[in-house]
């Protein structure tokens, strides 16, 4: 660790892998429900469940993101933080804010909440991802402001680089297109409009600038090779980026009641969309074959090389898959979707973020050189189990979709919701199975910080 | 050594991540034509019927100011390209020269499409009017800012030709530039044709 502000970002990562571990058990339990209707019944319905899943995913990423950057920036800007005080405050009032969210879709009635949280004041709860109460909300835009503001000194009174330059850019669209979150307007039309504003643009634009940027640091980090190198193809990724994502929002403006030259805007550029992690593949592989330093923590590279990777087929390959209109107009809203879901958050965001805590927890703990070559290999055991987990419960899902589709939406002998469910509840089986694997992978993961240093490594 | 690299990297010229770029553009564009070619097909009176509203003259005045423009860019290339270490100054010059023609073409092709869509706009056509127009407007809206950023990359080109900044064995963001620039111009070559002539 090169500047002492960086340990701020310790209690991040720890606490963005226990949200993690909260997620993945939630998803298991609506696993399970999709087995069995009665499961935890009356307890915990399953629309509480998969708000809970969902809003842990989004919680757990921008914790990792934000440990992330904590980690980053005084090293990009040669600078200590700003104020490591005020992101351990943010840390707590997030924390708590967070935690308090989630006792409260599980143990008050949704709409028992939104009177509780001034709903009624500014009318911004119900809504897919965005269910939060309105004061946490308004946390969620104190903390990200503060944090901003944070980073923005520290880069300010630092050395500037690429990295940062788009860093910062990211993270201030995460804060800019959150504020959408406020905005709900009767016409339901509209409204979808401004909700895509918020959850698309996060997710296919400003969050794969931050992405682009975590990766290209790390992989300056573990390669060695030449900065001017790097941040060529990170300009060329993120110009890729931002070119196809923000168009890319048509995608979801099918059929929905907007005119219908977004089938062709939203179908055309969104297929230029995986291109930009096609080319971080290629980045990833090629920094890691030019390589100029063997770094002892070989399990940073394996996850960069994985994120890349995986958030091509996770993102790229299965988004491309329904993005059509003419295709999308079958698969709307089937498993095909929770497919596609789930492997490019995965494979883009979550390992990101455990690329981020591989390469900087070590450091942290004191072992620059990275965990033992026990630790690494329980780590990269762990990695393994995860990622044939996840491909398993999206190829799963995918099996579902497809099941569902030709059960709901092709031909003329269409069946109903429930029988079709019941024609999937096999492949339900084998998707809580990988499911089971993914959390194992967690745990495994988990294990490999407490494998003991070998002495004659230090 | 650096005369090594410049030989090594001749082809293609510019920097190979400006190839990346020009690829995935043309692929764009593709997709838009062929969605274009599609529709057409099954809305052939519609889409002669609409075609007839397009001012073909301006069109056809644009192509051939796109063509000169990439031939001044080409000469400026030229300029760089023959550089030898006595001829920095003049060589930066006459490449600044080419190039200012080139922006002024590029300036005049916009101008030119501006007019173009205000009266079509003035006409009350949107992009919901019917397919043709909306390929039309896709197409040449997108064209436009093509043709707007390839002026301003030009432009940054020219300000570092004026401070005689490209050397014999250091030219390789001029070809960049041109690369991209002489792109701008395939795609109207394919466009004004397929959108503006054909029937």
């Amino acid at each position: 660790m090169k500047y002492t502000s960086q340990a701020v970002a310790k209690p991040y990562f720890i606490f963005a892998l226990i949200l993690l571990a909260g997620e993945i058990l939630f998803g298991l339990l609506m696993g399970i429900q999709y087995i069995w209707g009665d499961f935890l019944f009356p307890l915990i319905p399953f629309n509480v469940l998969r708000m809970v899943h969902t809003n842990l995913l989004i919680v757990l990423l921008l914790f990792g993101f934000m440990g992330a950057t904590y980690y980053l920036v005084p090293e990009e800007t040669e600078t200590e933080l700003w104020s490591p005080k005020l992101a351990i405050i943010t840390f707590w009032v997030f924390a708590a804010a967070g935690v308090a969210t989630i006792l409260g879709y599980l143990f008050v009635p949704y709409a028992e909440l939104t009177e509780l949280t001034f709903n009624n004041l500014l009318p911004t709860m119900g809504r897919e991802f965005l269910e939060q109460p309105l004061p946490t909300k308004v946390g969620i835009v104190i903390v990200v402001l503060s944090y901003l503001l944070n980073v923005t000194m520290t880069v300010i009174k630092g050395r500037k680089t690429v990295i940062t330059t788009v860093l910062l850019t990211g993270l201030l669209g995460l804060a800019v297109f959150f504020l959408f979150a406020f905005y709900v307007p009767d016409n339901l039309i509209m409204d979808k409009f401004f909700w895509w504003f918020t959850v698309h643009l996060w997710v296919e634009a400003t969050w794969e600038l931050i992405l682009g940027a975590i990766l290209a640091f790390v992989l300056i980090k573990v390669t060695g090779v030449d900065r001017e190198h790097i941040d060529k193809w990170l300009y060329l990724i993120i110009a890729m980026t931002m070119v196809s994502g923000i168009l890319g929002t048509g995608h979801h403006f099918f059929y929905m009641g907007a005119p219908e030259y977004w089938l062709w805007i939203g179908s055309i550029s969104s297929a230029v969309e995986p291109l930009p992690f096609l080319l971080m593949i290629l980045f990833a592989f090629t920094m890691a074959r030019d390589r100029k330093i063997k770094h002892d923590n070989e399990m940073a590279l394996t996850w960069a090389k994985g994120t890349a990777v995986m958030g091509f087929i996770g993102a790229g390959v299965w988004g491309f898959f329904h993005t059509l209109a003419p295709v999308n107009m079958f698969t709307h809203g089937t498993q095909l979707t929770a497919a596609h879901g789930h492997l490019s958050f995965y494979g883009a965001y979550v390992m990101i973020i455990f690329t981020m805590i591989s390469y900087a927890m070590p450091i942290l703990r004191g072992r620059p050189h990275g965990n033992c070559k026990k630790a690494q290999k329980v780590e990269l055991a762990s990695f393994w189990i995860m990622n044939i987990g996840m491909v398993g419960l999206t190829l799963a899902l995918s099996a579902a979709g497809i099941v569902q589709i030709l059960d709901q939406r092709v031909g003329t002998e269409l069946i109903g919701f429930m029988e079709s469910q019941e024609s999937i509840a096999g492949i339900y089986m084998i998707r809580a199975g990988f499911g089971v694997l993914v959390f194992a992978g967690l745990l495994t993961y988990f294990y490999s910080f407490f494998v003991k240093e070998e002495p004659q490594q230090a | 050594m650096s005369k090594s690299i410049t030989v090594k990297e001749k082809y293609p010229p510019g920097d190979f991540a400006i190839w990346i770029i020009i690829y995935v553009e043309l692929v764009t564009f593709a997709l838009l034509f062929l969605g274009y070619a599609f529709s057409r097909r099954s809305h052939i009176e519609m889409f002669n019927d609409s075609q007839l509203l397009l001012n073909q003259t301006s069109g056809f005045i644009n192509t051939l100011i796109l063509i000169t423009s990439s031939y001044f860019v080409v000469k400026a290339v030229k300029s760089v390209t023959s550089m030898t270490k006595e001829s920095i100054k003049e060589s930066n010059l006459r490449a600044s020269k080419w190039l200012l023609y080139a922006i002024m073409c590029g300036i005049a092709f916009l101008v030119i499409k501006l007019s173009e869509f205000i009266h079509i706009f003035g006409q009350g056509i949107t992009l919901s009017t019917n397919k043709f127009f909306m390929f039309y407007l896709l197409l040449t809206v997108f064209h436009f800012m093509h043709v707007l950023l390839g002026s301003i990359i030009l432009f940054n080109i020219y300000k570092k030709t004026k401070i005689h900044g490209y050397m014999p064995d250091d030219y390789k963001g001029f070809e960049t530039g041109a690369s991209y620039w002489h792109m701008v111009d395939l795609l109207w070559i394919v466009l004004f044709p397929l959108v503006y002539i054909i029937r």
